[in-house]
């Protein structure tokens, strides 16, 4: 009788868990679907957040480097370094280009070791055209970006030339931040880690 | 009639001393008693060279009527007619014009050699025919005579002069390869540092990879004795390495592939990319974006991309390997296992099982924070 009466009474409280974990997971389910929705939903994947940091040549001033960087920590943006190559015109266009793709390489890795120490999302590139503005022209045909950071060319020849910089400023979809070197500013980042200074 | 010995001078740019080096090695024969003439020499107003060539006889040029001007070239048939033991051959690599018994001057040294003479000629490494895209690149000048590689691997001797790009540009500097006209412009060109340290650098790996080839082609030629010695000979045609490295469409990809790239490109070896996508995956938006970042990569570094479709990755790379030949599997860090996950057996291991015997699996090593400099 008391087992009876034991069991008959576990009926009601059995029903009433059961529907509660029911109603648990349904609003846990609700929920993560919601903040999957909201994270990766049309809205969100339009935004674009992207910092380009174009650069020819083995070395890249630090100061612009750094800027690209403090802009896209603060942004919570991704940081494309992106190398521009020259083809020669005796070449086709799309030809493999091992020799500055060499010199590209431990220019990236730096860049991208740097990045990832301060928290910096990385995204490489490397862009090939006829001359440096023709590979910018056809990375900004073919990605989109937020803001675009470039130091300006110093003397020793490192950067982009004079013209192809108000080129940028007249025709890139996106904010423009050219970084003059200063006098002071002879730190380069280099394949071999930082340069002088 | 028994072919004659050929033996080129081969170099990395003009200047390097290789019609000097000629001429030294002509001259030391005829002063070992041979029958030695100068069949064409291209002194290029340089006193050195123009001093080794004194005393040794020359076939005079024929006069050769091209575009309303008259040029000098080779007298082909008045070298055979001569016929000495050892004939000195200028630049192999030049085009002759039109009318003449061949269209270039490898062409006329085959006959040269075919009559029996012996013949020590010249070329400069960037007009190799394989060689001459490379070069292009790395100097951005494009030399329009080009040779067949064959030229330098039917060669009985391959003699590499080598020079310091620092010394080349001292001699330039010196006016030891132009008039002094002609130098700056020169140096501000084709005779940069770095063009000549790669220049320097093709060259010695050519000479390489043709004593290579010739040693390879002598043992097979000449069987060994013992088992372990055939066995010893068959080794380095036993190592022929290729590179698969898998990727997924992701920014870190780009990492992975520069490692296996530059693993590619120490080995001397191809590249393949594999990326295996889910059966009915679209490929759009960001993945879209991806898929192209990785194309341009690999059409950068010369490498080749494939997509396979595939709901399981081991399988499909394990068929891969098998039908590419690879040798070495490079994947990127996988990261920590979650749930049921933690249960099976990590990716390296399932590739190491399901590839053939004797394929590496490397693991590139995620960047974690805080690694940076």
């Amino acid at each position: 009788m008391i087992e009876f009466s034991l069991v008959r009474g576990a009926v009601p409280a059995e029903h009433f868990l059961v529907a509660l974990a029911l109603v648990l997971g349904l609003a846990g389910g609700y929920l993560l679907a919601r903040r999957r929705w909201t994270k990766g939903g049309p809205a969100e994947a339009e935004a674009v957040h992207q910092i380009l940091l174009p650069f020819t040549g083995t070395e890249i001033s630090r100061r612009a480097l750094d800027a690209a960087l403090r802009l896209a920590r603060a942004e919570d943006a991704v940081l494309m370094p992106a190398y521009l190559a020259s083809v020669p015109k005796q070449l086709p266009l799309d030809c493999a280009i091992p020799a500055e793709a060499a010199k590209a390489m431990p220019l990236l890795e730096a860049i991208e070791q740097r990045a990832t120490a301060q928290g910096v999302a990385v995204d490489s590139r490397i862009e090939r055209g006829r001359t440096y503005r023709h590979a910018l022209r056809r990375l900004l045909g073919r990605e989109q970006f937020d803001r675009v950071v470039v130091p300006a060319r110093t003397a020793g020849g490192a950067g982009l030339a004079g013209d192809d910089l108000v080129w940028l400023l007249e025709r890139a979809p996106a904010e423009v931040l050219i970084l003059r070197p200063g006098p002071e500013d002879t730190r380069f980042v280099t394949a071999n880690g930082s340069g002088p200074g | 009639m028994e072919r004659g010995h050929y033996k080129i001078f081969l170099g990395m740019a003009a200047g390097v001393g290789k019609t000097y080096r000629m001429l030294q090695e002509g001259n030391a024969e005829a002063d070992a008693g041979r029958d030695v003439v100068i069949g064409y020499l291209e002194p290029h107003r340089r006193e050195e060279t123009s001093a080794q060539a004194r005393g040794l006889e020359v076939v005079p040029r024929r006069r050769v009527a091209y575009r309303d001007v008259e040029v000098e070239e080779m007298d082909q048939p008045a070298v055979l007619r001569r016929a000495p033991e050892l004939a000195l051959i200028d630049e192999l690599a030049h085009a002759n014009p039109p009318g003449l018994e061949h269209g270039k001057r490898y062409e006329d040294i085959a006959d040269v050699l075919a009559a029996g003479i012996d013949v020590f000629s010249t070329v400069n490494v960037q007009h190799l025919e394989s060689l001459n895209d490379q070069v292009t690149e790395l100097t951005g000048v494009r030399v329009r005579e080009t040779v067949p590689d064959s030229v330098l691997s039917d060669a009985d001797e391959v003699v590499l002069i080598d020079l310091t790009p620092e010394a080349l540009v001292a001699r330039l500097r010196a006016g030891k390869i132009y008039p002094g006209e002609n130098i700056q412009a020169a140096l501000d060109n084709f005779f940069k540092i770095e063009n000549l340290a790669a220049l320097r650098e093709v060259s010695l790996r050519q000479v390489a990879e043709d004593v290579e080839s010739k040693r390879l082609v002598q043992s097979e030629a000449e069987p060994l004795g013992t088992r372990e010695e055939r066995v010893a000979s068959s080794v380095p045609k036993a190592v022929g390495e290729r590179l698969l490295a898998l990727v997924r469409p992701q920014p870190s990809a780009q990492r992975l592939v520069r490692r296996a790239w530059r693993s590619a490109q120490r080995l001397g070896t191809d590249l393949d990319l594999l990326w295996v996508k889910k059966p009915g995956q679209p490929i759009e938006g960001e993945v879209e974006r991806q898929v192209t970042a990785l194309r341009q990569l690999a059409s950068v570094l010369g490498a080749t991309l494939l997509i396979e479709e595939h709901d399981d990755l081991v399988a499909a790379a394990a068929r891969v390997v098998r039908e590419r030949g690879s040798t070495y599997i490079m994947v990127g860090e996988s990261l920590p296992p979650r749930g049921f996950a933690r249960l099976r057996e990590p990716l390296p291991q399932r590739l190491m099982r399901a590839a053939p015997p004797g394929v590496d699996v490397r693991i590139v090593a995620h960047r974690g924070e805080g690694e940076g400099s």
